[in-house]
């Protein structure tokens, strides 16, 4: 206890010496290096978003419910920095897909996943949007990666908020590790955004162009 | 519910009215029911509902079923409450399928749907379940104000909740259906 309060009021007295300009030769060069860190702009800007997802309030079913309990205090998303569910699409970059997707809902999940802003991110909970699970029907959607990308599956009927939050954790690894990348250019759908129309239903011109710009960056890359 | 007498007493009110519109009587299942012919329906309820002394002014639920294979195939219930005796009554109308027996038509056979008269005026809850009915069942509420599918697409095609209705989904592997693809998992 002594040494390290001697350590520590060693520590400061040096820091005083910096501000002060009194700091010279290697122990500045000392100094420096043990406060500093390089590395490229691209990781830290994915470090930063994977440490600070804003989901989507969107719950589909009974998954919903363990969505939710991931958020209180004994599961804690907050530890990972995704607590703050946001209400509007724009302001969101993660989609939990929590529960089955019927037929007349896939339409809706979709639309609200097109008015996410990039980069964005999917999660499938459970074994209802993952697969259809136990609803093998005809009124049900046989897995939600059939109309729109997904990036995690966490099995589960319902999944443990626990398995959610590991499912999350993946997630962010998914972000650090990968470069900046839409969606669009991980599963080589360039070219399919929804285009601005004139009432004719031709695509306007800016809409045209953006697109072309789009696919030209894929070719070249 | 009414008792067994009474409910035959029931029937004959009904009859009076109108030969042949009352079928059957059955007390199975603790529920008493009056099963009656499509054409009479309309007849058979308003009558249940406006005649002083039975009063089943309360519509609790309109619901199709489908009995393949007998005939006839189809059947529509309402389920009707008195509230001043708290007693409730069943009526079924049994209704044919006009697709039956022509399948050489292919398509067109399918289009041909039962028919039944709608109820809504007499008892306006009935609007959405007679839709709900159509959806599921196909089966047109002869002057329904609004007949249009309700909790399926509206571009659905098919009727899902029928008997010969395939059920959806996609093939799964389990244990018992195994023997279809041996050592599948090499």
């Amino acid at each position: 206890m002594e040494v390290e309060r001697e350590s520590l009021r060693a520590r400061q007295l040096r820091a005083r010496d910096l501000l002060r300009g009194d700091l010279e030769g290697r122990d500045l060069e000392e100094y420096v290096e043990e406060r500093l860190l390089t590395t490229t702009l691209e990781n830290v800007l994915n470090w930063g978003r994977s440490n600070a997802l804003f989901p989507m309030t969107f719950g589909l079913a009974c998954c919903a419910i363990e969505m939710m309990s991931m958020v209180t205090s004994r599961y804690d998303i907050a530890r990972f920095g995704a607590e703050a569910f946001r209400a509007s699409p724009r302001q969101a970059d993660m989609l939990i897909l929590s529960g089955r997707v019927s037929v007349k809902m896939a339409p809706v999940v979709r639309r609200v996943y097109d008015q996410m802003l990039e980069p964005k991110w999917v999660i499938a909970m459970g074994a209802c949007s993952s697969s259809g699970g136990m609803f093998a029907n005809y009124a049900v959607v046989q897995g939600a990666d059939k109309f729109m990308p997904v990036d995690i599956h966490v099995p589960g009927c319902p999944p443990r908020p626990e398995a959610l939050l590991h499912g999350f954790n993946k997630l962010q690894r998914l972000v650090r590790g990968e470069p900046d990348l839409g969606w669009r250019e991980r599963y080589n759908a360039a070219g399919t955004e929804e285009w601005a129309r004139f009432e004719s239903g031709e695509p306007t011109k800016e809409a045209l162009e953006r697109a072309a710009r789009a696919v030209e960056g894929i070719e070249d890359a | 519910m009414p008792d067994a007498p009474g409910l035959e007493l029931i029937a004959q009110g009904i009859e009076k009215g109108r030969d042949g519109t009352v079928i059957e009587t059955s007390t199975e299942h603790g529920r008493a029911t009056l099963i009656v012919n499509p054409d009479g329906v309309l007849h058979a309820l308003s009558w249940l509902r406006d005649t002083p002394e039975q009063g089943y002014r309360f519509l609790s639920s309109v619901h199709a079923a489908d009995y393949l294979p007998a005939t006839p195939r189809f059947a529509v219930h309402y389920e009707l409450l008195c509230r001043e005796r708290m007693e409730r009554l069943n009526v079924k109308a049994l209704l044919a399928d006009p697709a039956a027996g022509d399948e050489s038509n292919g398509a067109a056979a399918t289009e041909k749907l039962p028919e039944l008269d709608s109820c809504v005026a007499l008892y306006p809850t009935a609007e959405y379940q007679e839709r709900e009915a159509y959806d599921f069942f196909g089966i047109v509420f002869r002057g329904h104000p609004d007949l249009r599918r309700i909790l399926m697409p509206e571009d659905y095609v098919g009727w899902p909740q029928r008997r010969d209705y395939p059920i959806g989904g996609e093939p799964v592997l389990f244990t018992h259906n195994e023997i279809e693809a041996p050592r599948w998992f090499e």
